[in-house]
């Protein structure tokens, strides 16, 4: 299938500071990648390189077909950004906001109305962004993208800084743009959101790209240590080896009755991680 | 154009709940009506207060409002917002200047009014006016470019607002800060609207707000130059 988004070689430093290093990466169309990473990456620096607000110092970043520097006019279209730190206008209503917007892009009213439904804001319409909660101003930045209804989206930390209940709902959102078959490219720094969410993943350290992959495989990849955990009816837990002699221990417990639950004890993202880098995902 | 309409349009509603610009845009126009109704004093040159306050008010509001309107949008990145759905720089700044330009004279109206100005005097007047209002929004467009934030806009606006706006006034009472004061716009503008219907127009007075129009282009264009609308 073909690449929404192909990311060869960039390299960008600040200063002395190399802060991204040869980073490749695909993402292939209708797919949702997760760029993982602590605080202080380079996740958002590559968003703004991918979507030509920032110049890379090596490398290409093609999206759509077209080369990420060299942008223009009509080509902002068919994507659509969502950074950690774009604003909202304060006084204006979450109407007025997106109409802006939507005078801007030639859009005509119902779509500002069906983007505030589709983020749950058509009861806060006419509320001054002012009097917006956190999460519900996440969300009208996230209608303005929707409503724009382009075929990319970079969404920059989307649910950063919000209760898990309201992270959750927007993950739905960005869940359902996949299913309209849209490809997102978003970062985070929370692992189960990755987990949930993305297709792939890729995870980024120090500028590097340490490991890509589908999050399941990935932590399958990882689980050197091969063990089963078992709960007991008793209460207890026993870990055995995972290996040949594993079934007869088991089916052993399930005959007598003592065994409740069986797992197996494959890492998640963060302890995958933890283990390339040494470093804590969450900042 | 569609963008620079949607940026003026935007600033219509959004200055219109923004008490501080407001206030800009209202001040001296409701003051020259009070004043020149309540205040009669002997010897007192006709309409003092309308040459008076229209000096200041082209000093003050159109450079405070396009400096505080472009820093707070940097300030709160809606402006970086803008820039990715494709507006440029100029249209936004058109956008944004066509508002205040429109505003404020519209309050020019009302000291032209007020002044009882007819006629040929009447176009003089609101042809200085005009001038003095693209200068000083240009100077405020200036400021606003260079500053990172509300805060630093701020800092700059009110010494350069100060001499543009008091200059003129303190230039009646001292005659060496009349001789510095002569090499800017609003002391210009000041002898200009003064000599409307006696004096006429003084070839001195139009070759220093050219001069003052081409510092201020010049400054603009460093200023973005080094920043861009970041
Ligand atoms: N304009 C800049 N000038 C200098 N250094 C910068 C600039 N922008 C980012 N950096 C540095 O680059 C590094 C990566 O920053 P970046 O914002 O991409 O991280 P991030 O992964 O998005 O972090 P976070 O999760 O906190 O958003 C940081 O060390 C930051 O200080
Ligand atoms: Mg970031």
């Amino acid at each position: 299938m073909e690449n929404a988004i192909s990311i060869n070689g960039i390299t960008k430093s600040f200063g002395e500071k190399k802060v991204l290093d040869d980073i490749n990466l695909d993402v292939k169309k209708g797919e949702i990648l997760g760029l993982l990473g602590p605080s202080g990456a380079g996740k958002t620096t590559l968003i703004k390189i991918l979507t030509g607000q920032l110049s890379a110092e090596n490398g290409k970043s093609v999206i759509n077909g077209i080369n990420s520097q060299k942008f223009s006019g009509d080509d902002y279209r068919n994507f659509g950004i969502m950074m950690d730190n774009f604003g909202v206008y304060d006084r204006l209503s979450c109407f007025e906001n997106l109409k802006i917007f939507a005078r801007i892009y030639g859009i005509k009213n119902d779509k500002i109305n069906e983007a505030l439904e589709s983020v749950g804001l058509s009861d806060a319409k006419k509320t001054p962004a002012q009097n917006l909660s956190k999460g519900m101003k996440s969300r009208l930045r996230l209608a303005r993208v929707f409503m724009i209804n382009p075929d990319i989206l970079f969404l920059d930390e989307p649910t950063s800084g919000l209760d898990p209940a309201t992270a959750d709902e927007i993950q739905k959102m960005i869940q359902k743009e996949k299913e309209k078959g849209k490809t997102i490219f978003l970062t985070t720094h929370t692992m189960t959101e990755a987990e949930k969410l993305c297709d792939n993943v890729a995870l980024l350290s120090d500028g590097k790209i340490v490991e890509y992959g589908n999050p399941k495989e990935i932590c399958r990849r990882y689980n050197h240590q091969k063990k089963l955990k078992i709960h007991l009816t008793d209460g207890t837990e026993k870990e055995i080896p995972h290996d040949e002699n594993s079934a007869e221990i088991i089916s052993e417990l399930i005959k007598s009755g003592r065994a409740e639950t069986i797992h197996t004890t494959e890492p998640d993202l963060e302890t995958v991680f933890m283990e390339l880098t040494g470093k804590e995902l969450t900042a | 154009m569609k963008n620079i309409t949607a940026v003026f349009l935007k600033q219509i509603k959004e200055t219109f709940r923004n008490k501080t610009i407001l206030i800009q845009f209202l001040m001296f126009p409701v003051m020259v009506i009070i004043m020149e109704n309540a205040i009669k004093l002997e010897n007192m040159p006709e309409h003092f207060f309308v040459k008076l306050f229209a000096v200041m008010f082209v000093g003050m509001a159109p450079l405070t409002c396009m400096s505080a309107i472009i820093s707070e949008e940097k300030e709160k990145n809606t402006l970086r917002a803008l820039m990715m759905s494709n507006v440029k720089p100029f249209e936004y700044l058109l956008g944004v200047g066509a508002y205040v330009f429109i505003m404020c004279i519209i309050g020019a109206v009302v000291f032209a009014v007020c002044g009882g100005y007819e006629g040929k005097d009447l176009l003089e007047f609101m042809v200085i006016m005009g001038a003095g209002i693209l200068l000083s929004s240009l100077t405020g467009a200036v400021i606003g470019v260079f500053s990172k934030n509300q805060m630093s806009a701020t800092s700059i606006t009110i010494p350069v607002m100060m001499i543009f706006s008091f200059l003129p006034m303190l230039s009646m009472f001292n005659e060496s800060i009349e001789k510095v004061a002569r090499i800017t716009y609003s002391q210009q503008m000041s002898i200009l609207i003064n000599g409307i219907g006696n004096a006429g127009i003084k070839p001195e007075s139009i070759i220093i707000i050219a001069v003052n129009f081409v510092v201020a282009s010049i400054l603009f264009t460093l200023a973005f130059r080094k920043k861009g609308l970041e």
